[in-house]
């Protein structure tokens, strides 16, 4: 007897609890005839009844897909569970198919709000397994340091976006995403992508930046600070914004430190901890910046630690521009630098003629050369590292494993998303519903970073 | 290639390989594989000879005291620490690999506990943070196919260090470090997902990313990518997992 047999005679038998059923001479038609409300066993006497309510994965306000899962009394949230799971893409795994240079356009999709620290982290950690940290071009990192601050900017803005959506503040909202197109303006002009830039390579950057595009960056930035100012006006000494995030998403530091939570929330505990100061990479230690911190320990506090550090990356990011000499943006070892530059050509974007004409026609080698690195790619000594970096939402780390091959044996990301969201039940229970909205926003998980 | 019988490391002859003899000591060599051909012409019309390659895959060996920088002041606070619970670093610690400006340690597992517990409590070194664990998979490296890596942050010295743990793929299970370091309840909990390893002790060891069903550990070796051929203007794209490969 088969499988279908067995559910169909079970059918006959005894009546489906869920559906009616009756026969016609196309076969069995069956009627939903509504829920099972009348089978589930009243709690016995003395039990106190248990409200468990699934918030998401496909809800407004939980940031993506997350899957909150509360046990509630009354308003009140007694228990707090996350369910992620539902945006791994297994990046990691293909990585472990492709030339190291390739897993760049891998990275720069997983935390998709910040592309350009996914990117350089792991550009970081294959620099150092190939022990050429010292020979990236300083123009390579001045121009990874401004994309990266521009980056902060552009990913805070839309903390600040959804933020203020979850909790009603539509203003904010519109205002986010309006002055985070400017930076997204940017994105595309210098890589040629909005998002998911594939911009910094092993060994440097993709593609330089033309003076043209340096002085439209500058004429930018005061309109972005014009503006910033215009959302933090409406917020800061916001009534109804602080009485929704005064005093909510408490997290002291001890709690921080078991956690292993980064970033905004650990700063709002006041602890001025910056990677970008502490162990600084890609020529940090030679900008001037503050770090953010607040005493407060609660969502408010993280707020205004984000709205600080955007105006502290435009700082950054002037102070790059200045520094910006012309230069190589790729490693000189031609072993490992990306053979090709980019133009635009009248059908779109693609290597450019000089270098075509220079492989096409002038130098046999030189097509030998460019086919290898980009078809095999380079090989990377065997080893591990760990490098991590500041990312907006706290230490992104890429564990980076190489036997020897020209592709990554292993690549783990420790993303702040990921480990932060640790700290949601911590956050939430014993507090409202609506306050579980507040504290998740200002964890600001990136589902993409969490489940990659 | 694939008409050969698959070749270990001590059968590839590279047992002589595999030792480095220098004035202090014999120091034995990572080895965790081999790899095979160069250019990953395995099916046949190479005549180059590269095809016929047998090289042994060597991670970075031990290294022995100093190890430079601060690295042996956190050592040494390390060995008192751990000689506070009774336990030589000898015992507790297989060996110290110092590769790329980084420490690692390599500890057994039956006393990774204690050592993570030195790690975050002795005042010189106050590891406050662990990092999560990432895991690595070796089919070849027979005993120790699968390792955990943890990387520590300590915020109050700034300094990093990494920890390794193995464990045979027979026997999958390594403690788990979540009453230790709570920040690691769900990286373990990922890691067990992907890798199979068992982190005993562990509050609610269950799966993070896959489904609740799923059968398998995506991220071991020995399991496949998946993907489908594409056809593209009439020929067909093997999927990533099939391509020719260069070793």
């Amino acid at each position: 007897m088969s499988a279908e047999d067995v559910i169909y005679e079970a059918g006959h038998d005894d009546a489906d609890a869920y559906a009616d059923s009756y026969d016609t001479s196309d076969g069995r038609v069956f009627t939903l005839s509504g829920g099972d409300w009348d089978t589930v066993t009243p709690p016995s006497e003395g039990e106190k009844e248990r409200i468990v309510v699934n918030m998401g994965p496909q809800h407004p306000s939980t940031h993506g897909v997350l899957r909150l899962i509360l046990e509630l009394e009354g308003e009140t949230v007694t228990e707090t569970r996350c369910g992620i799971g539902y945006l791994h893409t297994g990046i990691e795994k293909n990585m472990e198919y492709r030339t190291w240079t390739q897993g760049v356009t891998f990275v720069t999709r997983m935390d998709y709000l910040s592309p350009f620290f996914n990117e350089t982290a792991y550009c970081l950690a294959v620099e150092k397994l190939l022990g050429v940290t010292e020979e990236i071009p300083d123009r390579a990192s001045t121009i990874r340091v401004m994309m990266m601050e521009l980056n902060r900017i552009s990913s805070h803005l839309v903390a600040l976006a959804t933020g203020g959506m979850e909790l009603g503040a539509l203003t904010a909202m519109i205002f986010g995403f309006r002055e985070r197109e400017l930076l997204l303006d940017i994105f595309e002009m210098v890589t040629g992508l909005r998002m998911n830039s594939a911009y910094v390579r092993p060994g440097g950057v993709a593609q330089d930046v033309t003076d043209d595009q340096i002085n439209r960056i500058r004429e930018t930035l005061p309109l972005l600070k014009k503006r910033l100012k215009d959302t933090s006006d409406l917020l800061v000494d916001n009534a109804i914004w602080m009485g929704r995030t005064v005093g909510i998403g408490y997290l002291d530091l001890a709690s921080c430190m078991a956690l292993g939570i980064t970033g905004p929330i650990l700063r709002s505990t006041g602890l001025p901890h910056d990677l970008r100061k502490s162990q600084p990479y890609c020529g940090y230690e030679n900008y001037e910046f503050e770090v953010q911190t607040t005493d407060t320990c609660d969502v408010y506090g993280r707020f205004l630690i984000r709205i600080g550090e955007m105006h502290e990356s435009i700082k950054i990011v002037e102070q790059a521009l200045d520094r910006l000499r012309p230069g190589p943006v790729m490693i000189e070892d031609k072993k490992i630098g990306w053979p090709a530059r980019l133009s635009i050509g009248s059908d779109g974007q693609g290597n450019s003629p000089e270098h075509i004409k220079e492989i096409m026609t002038e130098s046999m080698e030189a097509l030998i050369h460019h086919f290898k690195l980009v078809t095999e790619g380079f090989r990377v000594p065997a080893g591990q590292v760990y490098a991590a970096i500041e990312s907006p939402r706290g230490e992104l780390g890429a564990h980076v494993v190489s036997t020897g091959g020209t592709r990554p044996y292993r690549v783990h990301f420790r993303d702040p998303s990921f480990n932060n969201l640790q700290s949601t039940a911590a956050m939430c229970d014993g507090s409202m519903v609506s306050d579980v909205i507040a504290a998740v926003a200002s964890i600001d998980p990136v589902m993409g970073g969490v489940d990659r | 290639m694939t008409d050969q019988t698959p070749v270990t490391p001590a059968e590839a002859g590279l047992e002589v390989a595999a030792h480095v003899t220098t004035p202090a000591r014999t120091i034995e060599l990572e080895v965790v594989g081999v790899r095979h051909g160069a250019f990953g012409a395995e099916d046949g019309g190479d005549t180059s000879g590269f095809g016929g390659l047998v090289a042994p895959i060597v991670m970075p060996g031990p290294t022995l005291p100093p190890y430079g920088d601060w690295f042996d002041d956190a050592a040494e606070e390390i060995a008192l620490a751990l000689a506070d619970h009774g336990l030589p670093m000898t015992t507790a610690v297989e060996k110290v690999v110092v590769y790329r400006g980084e420490i690692t340690f390599v500890v057994r597992r039956e006393h990774l506990l204690t050592f993570v517990t030195a790690l975050r409590d002795e005042p010189a070194l106050r590891f406050e943070m662990c990092m999560g664990v990432s895991g690595v998979h070796f089919p070849d490296d027979r005993g120790r196919e699968l390792h955990a890596v943890y990387p520590f942050l300590s915020i109050t010295h700034n300094r990093r260090v990494r920890v390794e743990v193995t464990c045979p793929d027979n026997d999958r299970h390594i403690p788990s470090i979540v009453s230790v370091y709570p920040a690691n309840d769900w990286h373990e909990r990922e890691t067990y997902d992907f890798f199979g390893i068992i982190f005993d002790g562990h509050p609610s060891l269950t799966r993070i990313e896959m489904p609740d069903d799923w059968l398998g550990h995506p991220q071991r070796k020995d399991y496949p990518l998946g993907g489908i051929p594409v056809e593209y203007k009439g020929a067909e794209v093997p999927p990533p997992d099939e391509r020719r490969a260069y070793s």
